[in-house]
């Protein structure tokens, strides 16, 4: 049985000075909104916000400044990450960038894809989105349809990706497609592009999410060119890259803070006296916010260290799912405010939203029985 | 700490925790655990542990101790809740501390600390203890027991020979007796610690001890999966199993990571916050543990001998001990609430032991 390590971490003294940056650039461009706005980080897309994250070099932080990086420690992109979440900045259109197609560039990409996107990336310029999901593709991820076919200097992409998060307003994604379908195992075949989505025969559609928001999208290639310098690695490792890939989406050492703000609003409700029963149920989930930071501060040290934490991060992954959907449950135990958008209060109005947004939080980014399948392989169990 | 001073420590620990394990897993055995429970006195096992020096391990050097810190406690401490040791051993290293701290003499033997819960009436007049002191851990075996005593002269810690005893148990069967002394001749000395101080180290310990036990839980649930066939296949191949098991390892690791905070920022000075955290989330890691052990062990896992309930009991009693979940949150939460929404995270993310 492999033991998960939990080492704590002492973040440097250093990152002090920069977690007293980013606060006072949080104050002063969102500290205006109202909860309801905030609690919104995951989804809400907002380029010019990004724009002024990439002016203060808080994109792309590790990455070597030869591609617009500021080589910057893992620790200190912890600190940014986790002020600009529990502030409920809207990070959803630089974030897929910096966390998952840039890195994935930098260790995959060629030496020209780097110099000509990580930049914009970077600077918040530039936004990609991720093309994995497919209607008939979802956990089982191995299974993907939509063809890149070999044809002159390039290749032509059919098919149609599904869920993919801000489609309708990224230039590029990073799919994963078949390159070879006469293979024997569905893992073979599989290749990672590049691809434009202004190019001509792409069209990406907007579905309704249930919190009435345009965030996931439905894509569909048609005849769609891609030259051959868009490939990234090699034709056919994609399902090799995928899985790595995977792997830094899932080590993002933040993820137990969707629901933040409306801890923050529970306890604002409850008054300097709050009640016994409210008392004990937000002392709880502060403890398990608390137990969840010294576990992301663990695993942002291992990725500082050059280790690899994927595991422990799965489990972080799963642990702080379980935080972000009990929060709102939680809410409708403590106040009888009934939560609507348009209710009197920021505490109802941030609860009628995150009880909508939080069946997501243990889909998105793999499923919660995958990352259990994924621990329990840990433990030895298959 | 920088991080080759953080990998020497965690070596250290990784050391030091081999060797505990080693040694309580060679002599703390189901036999020994069972005789406990029907009260016998492990004489053996606490030879072992005197031997290598655990029980004063928060002692100083010069006072005959081994020097740790809490962070070193923390690894005897899980260990001791990893093999269920059934010996008064972290009260021994915390009673140890106490008396070293206030300058009274350190005697030889197992000792206990009293935990002393509202209600307990207990009065020192110059150095003569009386009253009750109810549900104290080994009372009856310790050699000894320290209390903490807040008068109005200021704070007392007292060393006192175990009073009158009437025998009770938690539920793992773990002495927990109510002592009565009438005017019985002890030592005292004034401290500088208060009972919040002593109720941070009792929780701390309880903690620790159980992200040991629950360590145990895990190890156990997943070899029996592994081994344990049903329909043709081991447990652990079925995927409803390997759920409810991977389920189990979350709340382990939670568990565990909540003590290493806390024994840091023990290690700080200040550790008000880290220690409720860390008896919440392993309390509540307790509860959810246990009932999934169980429930892979099946009918076996539910008699007296499969050694799954020696840590299970001991989870549901070290849960309550020291302050139970309620308590713990309830504290927290208020604290939170006079702190206020814009507070919260700042305080959070600040070095809050510095
Ligand atoms: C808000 C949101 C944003 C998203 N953004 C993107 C994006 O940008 N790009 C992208 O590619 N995808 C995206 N997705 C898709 C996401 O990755 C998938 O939802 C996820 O991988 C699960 O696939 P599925 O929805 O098809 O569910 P399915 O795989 O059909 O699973 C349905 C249920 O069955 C369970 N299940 C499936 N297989 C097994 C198994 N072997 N054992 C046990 N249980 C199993 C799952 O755990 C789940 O509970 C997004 C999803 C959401 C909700």
């Amino acid at each position: 049985m492999q033991d998960f390590r939990f080492t704590p971490l002492d973040l440097p003294p250093e990152t002090e000075a920069l977690r007293g940056e980013v606060r006072a650039f949080l104050d002063e461009t969102i500290g205006h909104e109202p909860p309801v706005l905030r609690s919104r980080t995951w989804s809400r897309f907002d380029g010019a916000f990004s724009r002024k994250l990439g002016d203060k070099g808080w994109i792309g932080m590790t990455w070597p400044r030869a591609y617009g990086g500021h080589e910057r420690s893992a620790l200190e992109r912890y600190v940014v990450l986790e002020e600009l979440l529990a502030a409920g900045a809207p990070c959803s259109a630089h974030w897929t960038g910096d966390r998952q197609s840039g890195p994935l560039l930098l260790n995959r990409g060629t030496e020209e894809q780097r110099r000509r996107f990580l930049p914009g990336i970077a600077s918040g310029e530039i936004f990609f989105c991720i093309g994995m999901s497919e209607p008939d593709t979802g956990s089982d991820l191995a299974s993907v349809r939509t063809r890149a076919d070999r044809t002159d200097g390039g290749y032509i992409v059919n098919g149609t990706k599904i869920w993919t998060s801000n489609a309708h307003e990224c230039d590029h994604m990073i799919a994963l497609l078949r390159t070879d379908t006469e293979v024997e195992r569905k893992h073979d075949g599989l290749s990672q592009f590049i691809l434009d989505l202004k190019a001509p025969g792409v069209t990406a559609r907007p579905i309704r999410n249930l919190a009435d928001e345009d965030h996931f999208n439905e894509v569909v290639f048609q005849d769609v060119f891609v030259p051959d310098d868009l490939l990234v690695g090699r034709e056919g490792d994609g399902w090799a890259q995928v899985t790595s890939e995977l792997a830094f989406e899932r080590s993002g050492p933040e993820r137990y803070l969707s629901s933040w703000i409306l801890v923050e609003e529970m306890l604002r409700a409850a008054g300097p006296e709050p009640s016994e029963r409210r008392a004990i149920a937000l002392g709880r989930l502060v403890a398990h916010a608390a137990v969840l930071r010294e576990m992301s501060l663990s695993v942002a040290g291992q990725l500082q260290r050059g280790e690899d934490p994927s595991l422990e991060a799965t489990v972080v992954k799963d642990l702080g799912a379980l935080l972000e959907q009990q929060i709102p449950e939680v809410a409708h135990e403590l106040y009888e405010e009934e939560p609507t958008l348009e209710a009197a209060s920021d505490l109802a109005q941030v609860t009628a939203y995150l009880v909508q947004a939080a069946p997501s939080f243990s889909l998105r980014g793999g499923a919660r029985e995958i990352l259990r399948g994924i621990i329990a392989r840990g433990l030895g169990l298959r | 700490m920088s991080g080759a001073e953080m990998e020497d420590e965690n070596e250290l620990a990784g050391i030091l925790a081999d060797q505990v394990n080693r040694l309580l897993a060679d002599t703390a055995t189901r036999e020994v655990k069972r005789a406990a429970e029907l009260g016998d006195w492990p004489a053996a096992l606490w030879a072992g542990v005197e031997e290598a020096g655990l029980p004063l391990a928060l002692v100083s050097e010069d006072a005959g101790g081994v020097g740790a810190g809490w962070a070193e406690a923390e690894v005897v401490m899980r260990a001791a809740g990893r093999h269920q040791a059934p010996l008064p051993l972290v009260e021994t290293m915390l009673a140890a501390r106490m008396l070293e701290g206030a300058g009274l003499p350190i005697p030889d033997g197992p000792m206990t600390l009293a935990p002393i819960p509202p209600g307990d009436a207990l009065t020192l007049d110059g150095e003569r203890l009386s009253g009750r002191a109810s549900r104290v851990p080994w009372g009856g075996r310790a050699g000894h027991v320290v209390l903490l005593l807040e008068g109005e002269g200021g704070t007392a810690i007292v060393l006192a020979e175990p009073g009158e005893p009437v025998a009770n148990a938690n539920v793992a069967r773990e002495p927990r007796d109510d002592l009565t002394w009438t005017e019985a001749v002890v030592q005292a000395a004034p401290t500088n610690l208060s009972a919040g101080d002593l109720r941070h180290w009792g929780a701390f310990a309880r903690a620790a001890q159980m992200a040991g036990a629950l360590e145990f839980v895990l190890a156990e649930s997943v070899r029996y999966a592994n081994d344990r066939s049903q329909f043709g296949r081991p447990l652990g191949k079925f995927q409803a199993v390997q759920q409810q098991l991977a389920a189990l390892a979350g709340e382990v690791a939670a568990a565990g990571a909540s003590v290493l905070a806390a024994a840091r920022a023990l290690d700080r000075g200040r550790a008000g916050f880290e220690v409720a955290c860390a008896k919440i989330r392993c309390g509540e890691a307790a509860g959810k543990a246990a009932a999934i052990a169980h429930q892979v062990h099946g009918a076996i896992g539910f008699t007296q001998e499969h050694a799954l309930h020696f840590a299970t009991k001991r989870l549901w009693s070290w849960r309550a001990e020291f302050g139970g979940e309620a308590q713990w949150s309830q504290e927290l939460g208020r604290e939170m609430a006079r702190l206020g929404a814009d507070r919260l995270w700042p305080f959070m993310t600040g070095a809050r032991g510095a």
